[in-house]
């Protein structure tokens, strides 16, 4: 796909994600929205996936640590065909397969993900098997920053760079917010880049909003032989709705009927405009 | 009687055995001469990995490896495998009903000298509630090595309970089966029902023989595997021996003493004895000293049975009148 329609993509992502959480009036809006143009990308032009064929043996393993931002994942996978897109509209409904949380059962989703820190640990373990197998598929991992002050994800960086996995590429959503306050505030993770890097990780950082420099990261990954690779990805938290943008309490909340109809209408400028380039 | 044993000796032997299939992987977290995870390494060292001091780590990859199709068999010492790593188990191992083996070694108080931190006595309890997690915790050496081949045999999430103490050999018979879900008769009797986990299956076994020369005749049931619990053995217990006294190197509260008395109370209430550890921590000591401090001997298994005749006897007489 070329830079263009990938971020046409995004946009139709962000309007379905939006909806269902409207729709379902509970949901993670901010950090679904920073982390749209990543998960966007990997599903639409860098992951090798088959979705008439979720279980596919060359496919490449997405696991959603943060696991919350599971509105723009599900809709992804909808959009790029592993299931029915009406099933969408049922999210977080009473029966629905869809749960407020990535789940197994949902073709295309490998682990059951939400519960914090667990994510690299699950992706060092599938990098490690891969490896056993002498298999050429990567492991791809997207972590939220606030995720970070878990001491699980350290155990699982040292294990990374211990066990060499090359094969294994992780993913930091920077928003700098997490559900209460500045995540400077809050457990600082600054120096970010070389606490990764001190625990033997290639590392990359970006603008995780800019589709270009995202595509090109994933693309040029993994950085170093030997080594696992880190995209540290600056976004802003709530992306493309300004009301919410950079504004904590929309880690969890719902726009209401004025908001989300304002913000449907700022993404058909933004869609106009695209389409104006 | 053959030579003692500690069930986490047999279970190393019966896991490199086991090794023939390529598809199990042992993991342990530094402690693999001591949960003998290291007889596995030494035979398979490219199937065995040490992560090191990381036991919510060790979980974690070994749910990895299992959306692979691996089995790995994750090792620690009971207090951090099943205690540090709950959530780990429950989240990453149970709710997406992987295939992946908890086993906890240095169960209990029989740990001795080292003390509470690592006398894990809670660990059958946190297990038990994770749905669709099968508990076991076999009695000696030979049972070990039947429950290993049957975890491995079964698609699921299991915890295997093993204890560091080398104990007698009560199950090696000819006629012994292991059957998970299954209890095992290892005395019948009809005044009452001991039914023992671990190596408290040796104590009642011993109580047994000793209140049988007082004319006391009693039942002992081998209960190996904790969750599913055999509840026809249960009720059967209650219905034909009318009192029944639990026996476990555990927390009276949450283990065998609670899975028992849930089933009792509910298809066919008598009154139910628990002998464990009384909410209490462990200290330091040799096995055979805590075991006698805790009263989780013989004798107190004795001491119990006593107090569930005299309860069943009362119970009796208050119905007559």
């Amino acid at each position: 796909m070329t830079i263009q329609a990938l971020k046409q993509q995004a946009l139709e992502v962000r309007k379905t994600l939006l909806s269902m959480i409207y729709q379902a009036k509970t949901g993670h809006t901010g950090g679904a929205l920073s982390s749209t143009d990543l998960i966007t990308a990997l599903y639409f032009e860098v992951m090798h996936i088959d979705p008439s064929n979720p279980k596919w043996e060359g496919r490449d393993y997405f696991i959603l640590s943060k696991g919350h931002s599971v509105e723009g994942y599900l809709s992804a996978l909808a959009k790029r065909g592993f299931f029915d897109e009406s099933l969408l509209s049922t999210f977080c409904q009473y029966k629905s397969p869809l749960i407020g949380h990535p789940n197994n059962k949902i073709p295309g989703i490998e682990m059951n993900t939400g519960a914090l820190g667990h994510g690299l640990s699950i992706s060092v373990g599938m990098a490690i098997g891969l490896k056993k197998d002498k298999k050429p598929n990567r492991v791809f991992t997207l972590m939220g920053d606030g995720e970070l002050a878990e001491g699980s994800v350290w155990e699982a960086a040292m294990a990374a760079s211990h066990y060499k996995l090359d094969n294994l590429i992780a993913i930091v959503d920077r928003n700098h917010l997490q559900i209460s306050g500045s995540t400077e505030d809050v457990m600082g993770l600054e120096p970010l880049r070389e606490r990764w890097e001190s625990f033997g990780w290639q590392v990359e950082e970006i603008d995780g909003n800019s589709m270009l420099e995202v595509v090109n990261a994933l693309k040029a990954a993994p950085f170093k032989e030997h080594k696992p690779s880190l995209i540290i990805a600056n976004t802003t938290k709530g992306k493309g709705v300004k009301e919410m943008e950079d504004i904590p309490s929309w880690h969890h909340g719902v726009p209401n009927q004025h908001l989300y109809e304002q913000a449907m209408l700022d993404f058909e400028s933004m869609e106009k405009e695209l389409q104006n380039v | 009687m053959t030579e003692k044993i500690a069930t986490r000796h047999a279970y190393g032997q019966a896991l490199a055995e086991l090794g023939k299939n390529e598809n199990i992987l042992a993991l342990d977290a530094d402690v693999s001469t001591c949960t003998m995870s290291c007889d596995f390494g030494r035979e398979y060292p490219h199937r065995f990995i040490n992560v090191g001091i990381a036991e919510a780590n060790m979980v974690g990859i070994a749910a990895g490896l299992s959306t692979l199709g691996y089995i790995p068999f994750v090792h620690s010492f009971a207090m951090f495998s099943a205690g540090r790593c709950f959530e780990q188990i429950r989240n990453s191992l149970a709710y997406p009903k992987l295939n992946v083996k908890v086993v906890g070694t240095h169960a209990g108080l029989s740990v001795g000298e080292d003390g509470a931190t690592h006398q894990c006595l809670e660990d059958i309890g946190i297990m038990r509630t994770i749905p669709g997690m099968i508990v076991v915790h076999p009695c000696d050496g030979y049972e070990t090595k039947k429950a290993v081949e049957a975890i491995a045999l079964h698609k699921g999430p299991c915890y295997l309970r093993l204890g560091r103490a080398a104990l007698d050999i009560v199950t090696g018979k000819d006629d012994y089966s292991f059957e998970l879900g299954k209890a095992v008769t290892m005395k019948d009797g009809s005044d009452a029902t001991i039914i023992a986990v671990g190596m408290m299956v040796q104590a009642a076994l011993k109580a047994a023989e000793t209140l049988e020369e007082d004319g006391i005749s009693v039942r002992v049931l081998n209960m190996h595997t904790i969750k599913p619990i055999d509840t026809e053995a249960i009720i059967k217990a209650a219905k034909e021996t009318g009192v029944i006294i639990t026996a476990e190197e555990h927390n009276i509260i949450g283990g065998l003493g609670s899975a028992v008395t849930e089933t009792v109370t509910e298809f066919f209430p008598v009154p139910v004895f628990r002998l464990g550890s009384n909410d209490t921590f462990g200290q330091s000591g040799n096995a055979e000293q805590l075991m006698d401090f805790y009263g989780l001997t013989d004798l107190g298994v004795i001491e119990m049975v006593k107090k569930g005749l005299r309860s069943k006897n009362y119970l009796k007489d208050v119905n007559n009148k």
